[in-house]
This record gives C-alpha cells, structure tokens and sequence, in this order.
C-alpha cells in the first residue's frame, strides 16, 4: 500500500540525490509515512524485531570471522582464542550463538502470528511464501553456523544432517559424498560450510527486501483480519509503530541479554565443549533446539527415507496452506473452530520439539508419532474441511468502527 | 519482421528458418553453460589428496579372540573384531530370510578368516558410530536412533535401511589386512 502523501524534502542535497535516485523517497514512504491498519497489536511487531536479529547477526558474525579459523584441526582452539584472548571476544560469540536462537524465537512468533490471523491468505500469499523462503535460509544458515566451532554436536550434528541425503534413492550416496567433499564430514566440509554462512545471511537480507516489498504493496494485514477500507482505518507508521517497535525492542534486549549475561550456554550442548572426534559418537545427539519438532517427525517414521520425505515436507506443506485453508475470514478471532485448532496445533508444536530432545524409545516415541499425525491431519484434513463447514462470526463493518466501539 | 520476410520464411508446415537458428543457438548456449557449471560442481568432489588416501594397511597380530580394534579409513572408523566362536555360529545360525537386508555371514567374511569381520562401523542410519558388544543380537548397537546390528554386522532391528558395510578388503598374509 503506497502513501499518498509526497515526499518533500527541504535538504537540497537530499533533494538533488532523490531527484537522479529516488533512494530517500522509497525508505520514507517505507518506514515514514506507510500507511497501517489502526489496529495493529504487539504481536505486528515481530517482524521488526526479525530484522533486528538479522542485523545483530551479520554485524557479530562478519567480527567472529575476522577471529575464527576454518581448518579441522585449529577451528576449535580459535574459538577458544575468541573466548578467552580477543577483546570482548566471549560477548560477540555468545551474542551469535544465543543471536541464532533469539532469532528462531522472533521468527517462529511471527510465523504463529501469521497463522493466527491468516496473513497466507489473499492477497498475501506470496509474502507468506518469500517470508517461509527466509526460514528455510535461516535453517540451512544456523546449520552450518553450528559445525563451525567443530565440537563434538557439531560433528556429529553435521553427519547425521548431511546423511539425511543419503535416504535418496540412487543418487544419494554420490550426493553425500559432494556435499561432504571427501567420505565424511572432514576439513573440505567444514571449509565449504564456513564460506555458505557467510553468503547465506545476505541471501536472506535480499529475500526480506522482497519480503518488505511484498508486505508493502497489499499493505499489513490486521487482528481483525479485514481489509482497510480508507484513510480513517490507518496511521502513519512513524511514529505510531516506530514507537511501539522501539517498546518491543528494549523488552527483547532486555530477554536477550539477561541469556546472554547470565545463562549463555543453557540453549547450547556441553557436548559442543568436547573438540569433534570423528571416531566416537556421543551418546545422545540432539539437534539444537529450533530443529527439534522437525527432528521428532523424523525420528517418528521407522522408514529412513519416508522418514526423511516427512520431515521435509512438513515444512513444505506450508507453502501450500494459502490453498488449503480456503476461509474467507481471515483472523481466528472469527472462526470459533479454528481458533481452537490453531491452539492445539501450537501444543502439537510444542509436544514434537519436547519429543525431539529425547531418546526415540518407548512412550516418547508413541507421543511423537501421535503428534506427527495431528501435524498433517491438521494442515492437510482438517484446514480444508474447516474451511468449508466453519459457521464463521459476523465480522465488523469496518477497522475504525470496531476500535471506536471498543474504546466508547 | 516484415511480411515479405515472413512469407518467403514459411514452407507449409509454420516452421521459419529461423525457428532453426533459434533452436541451434539455444542449444548450443544450453551446452556451454552446462559445460561451464560442471567445474564449479566437480570442485566439491573429494580432491586428489583425499582420494590418495583412500588404501591403508592394518596389522592384526595382536588382536586376540574377543578383541575388536578400530582404524581410521577415509576418515571413518572401520572395525576389525576378532569373533568367537559363539559370535560365528550365532551369526550363521540365522534364518537370512527373516533379516531386512540378507546377507549370509560367509558373504560378509573372507574364506579361511571367518572369525575376522571387518565393516564400516558407520551406522546406514544416519551415520552414527555404533557401540561394540551391545544390543539384543550381541552384536552393535547405534544410541542415536536405536539400530540394532548382530555378530555378523546385519541390521536386525531399528531404522537402519542396510547391514553395517563391509568395505573391499584383503588377507595380506595372516596378520596382516589391506583396506581399500
């Protein structure tokens, strides 16, 4: 949604650059005058604070490489060198390390949010789409920004990962054996590794641009989930959401930080303290914590390679949700069943990433595979259905009606 | 375009000369790149050095019955165990018809050195390193995902597609085994 009003600048250097580049124009009406739906709540904010993490993230990382050395046999003691000798060197790796799980958290919050409120759907599907293109770079970016202090979990992290490629008919032995550049997870892995989670980072950076874009064109969706009828459902975003985000990002520092000073290793493994040996297994790997509902689905399957299409697609069947749930009503806050689900699939969620981190045996392994069940019935049944028989609530006649009856 | 060019263009079946300079030139282009795109793919095979590495020699004089040793090959541990006999006859005993992936143990062994087995100790899981001696068939078990293998190395149990590998090997002589 573009502003209406013109840019004017009063600076005749600002206004001699916009004139040839248009550079000035295009982030105030971005980040000045777009527009917003008046109702927008806390939860909108998280995709400010995804931008944040992205930032902190390139900033600390492009520093830890200046520090860091890539080799097998001297990458663990670089680390080491980072945490004990470099200047200030213990504050940016745990920023990184704890950055990458704050940032997982911001992301999957706005993704639910997403959910909630049917941001998928029309005309939005392609932002849902460019925004799940971000996730699966963040993956594949933290990934490999874990093999790189080469402990004993990044090792053996790596292994089990890269042979999940293995499961693929014919081709996949061959194919593990490129990504590995040798016969196992060894010093060309671990260099190649090294250079993607440099690059990928600013891959990401270039799909959030369009990610923006794209959310800038239809406009943001709402709570309420109907579209903006004119000027007097909107407000400036600055300094209305300029605001509130700054109130969101001093409350996500503040978490933040008190991880990053006072428990800084409690979302890692002590198991990443022990440098790789490539001939000993620890006894209990598990993934770090943002892979584990996805791990649990491959875990659940007792087939390798249905095991490893499972987990896959798991991610995958969300690029097909905008066709799946085929709703009009957008926000769950009218659709009484849906909302109900969506609860329950945030639990089925919560209950696959608990399952992941423990031993595939006995009850866990039950309580997985039941979960694995309810997260493809729910998005593959259950939304299509919903969709259709869901006596949905009448929705308000317009954004600015139902918060000047909220607030009479 | 003009008309007139068109027109001579045309033989009756709505194929333009043309059309043919355009397949040719896009076919040929099609080729170059995939010629060109090759290098920056093969690059991430293993290297020479990595593949120059790929034979070592073992000496098993000292490996007494029951004992297992493990060595480094391509940068995975291979294990050489020297079997009892109740390992053996165990391992021979089974049914093949009931295992996952079938294989009898003399397939696994080498004649006239059926107590010697020597695998791959990387799990056709995911590729763990099993544990020795462990499990319900007293053969390897793998802790990350619950693979149980037998004396002679074969998947009995778990998610594992396919028996622990055994790798191109010979008898040098009776103490001493060339992997690779």
């Amino acid at each position: 949604m573009h502003s209406t009003r013109p840019f004017e600048p009063k600076n005749g250097f600002v206004k001699w650059f916009d004139r040839q580049l248009p550079l000035f124009s295009v982030l105030h009406g971005a980040l000045v005058t777009y527009p917003t739906p008046k109702n927008l709540n806390y939860w909108w904010s998280f995709g400010s604070l995804a931008g944040l993490m992205l930032g902190v993230q390139i900033i600390t990382g492009i520093i830890l490489a200046m520090h860091y050395t890539p080799h097998t046999s001297m990458a663990f003691a670089s680390v080491e060198h980072i945490m004990r000798d470099v200047n200030y060197g213990w504050l940016l790796r745990y920023v990184h390390s704890n950055g990458a799980s704050f940032f997982f958290i911001v992301v999957y919050i706005h993704i639910f949010r997403g959910l909630y409120y049917g941001s998928y759907k029309a005309p939005r599907e392609l932002l849902w789409m460019l925004g799940l293109v971000i996730y699966l770079l963040m993956m594949a970016t933290a990934f490999m920004g874990y093999v790189l202090p080469w402990g004993q979990m990044s090792f053996w992290g790596a292994t089990v990962i890269t042979n999940l490629f293995s499961a693929i008919p014919f081709i996949g032995s061959d194919l593990v054996t490129l990504l590995w550049g040798g016969f196992s997870v060894d010093n060309p892995t671990l260099n190649r590794f090294f250079s993607l989670h440099y690059l990928l980072p600013f891959v990401i950076a270039a799909v959030a641009i369009l990610h923006v874009w794209a959310l800038h064109i239809p406009g943001s969706n709402n709570p309420l989930g109907i579209d903006v009828k004119g000027p007097q459902d909107q407000i400036d975003f600055h300094p209305y959401h300029t605001a509130k985000d700054a109130f969101m990002v001093s409350l996500l520092l503040l978490c933040f930080f008190a991880v990053v000073f006072f428990a800084p290793n409690t979302l890692g493994h002590p198991d990443n303290y022990i440098q790789a040996d490539p001939l000993v297994t620890p006894p209990h790997i598990v993934p770090e914590w943002y892979y584990l509902p996805f791990y649990a689905i491959l875990r659940s399957i007792p087939d390798k390679l249905m095991g490893v299409i499972a987990m896959f697609s798991a991610i995958l069947i969300l690029f097909a949700l905008p066709w799946l749930d085929k709703s009009k009503v957008r926000s769950g806050t009218f659709r009484p069943l849906f909302k109900q689900f969506f609860w329950l699939l945030v639990v089925c969620v919560i209950v696959l990433g608990v399952v992941g981190a423990k031993p595939a045996e006995g009850i866990w392994l039950i309580v997985g595979r039941i979960a694995t069940a309810y997260y493809f019935f729910h998005f593959l049944i259950l939304l299509p259905i919903l969709s259709r028989v869901e006596k949905t609530r009448p929705l308000p006649e317009s954004i600015s009606q139902a918060v000047l009856a909220k607030h009479a | 375009m003009s008309t007139t060019d068109s027109k001579s263009d045309h033989h009756g079946d709505g194929v333009k000369r043309r059309d043919f300079l355009f397949v040719a030139a896009g076919g040929f282009g099609v080729v170059g790149a995939a010629a060109a795109v090759w290098p920056l793919i093969d690059n991430l095979n293993p290297s020479a050095d990595v593949l120059a590495l790929s034979t070592i020699e073992v000496d098993i004089s000292k490996v007494q019955v029951g004992q297992s040793i493990r060595v480094k090959w391509r940068g995975k541990p291979v294990f050489i165990r020297h079997r009892t006999e109740d390992e053996v006859a165990k391992a021979k005993a089974v049914d093949i018809a009931e295992l996952p992936d079938p294989q009898t143990d003399a397939e696994r062994t080498k004649p006239g050195h059926e107590a010697w087995l020597v695998m791959v100790g990387v799990c056709t899981h995911l590729g763990c390193i099993p544990l020795g001696e462990q499990g319900e068939f007293g053969g390897w078990f793998c802790p990350c995902h619950g693979s149980d293998y037998d004396t002679s190395g074969r998947i009995r149990k778990g998610p594992a597609p396919r028996n622990l590998e055994v790798p191109a090997y010979t008898f040098l002589d009776d103490t001493r085994v060339r992997i690779g």
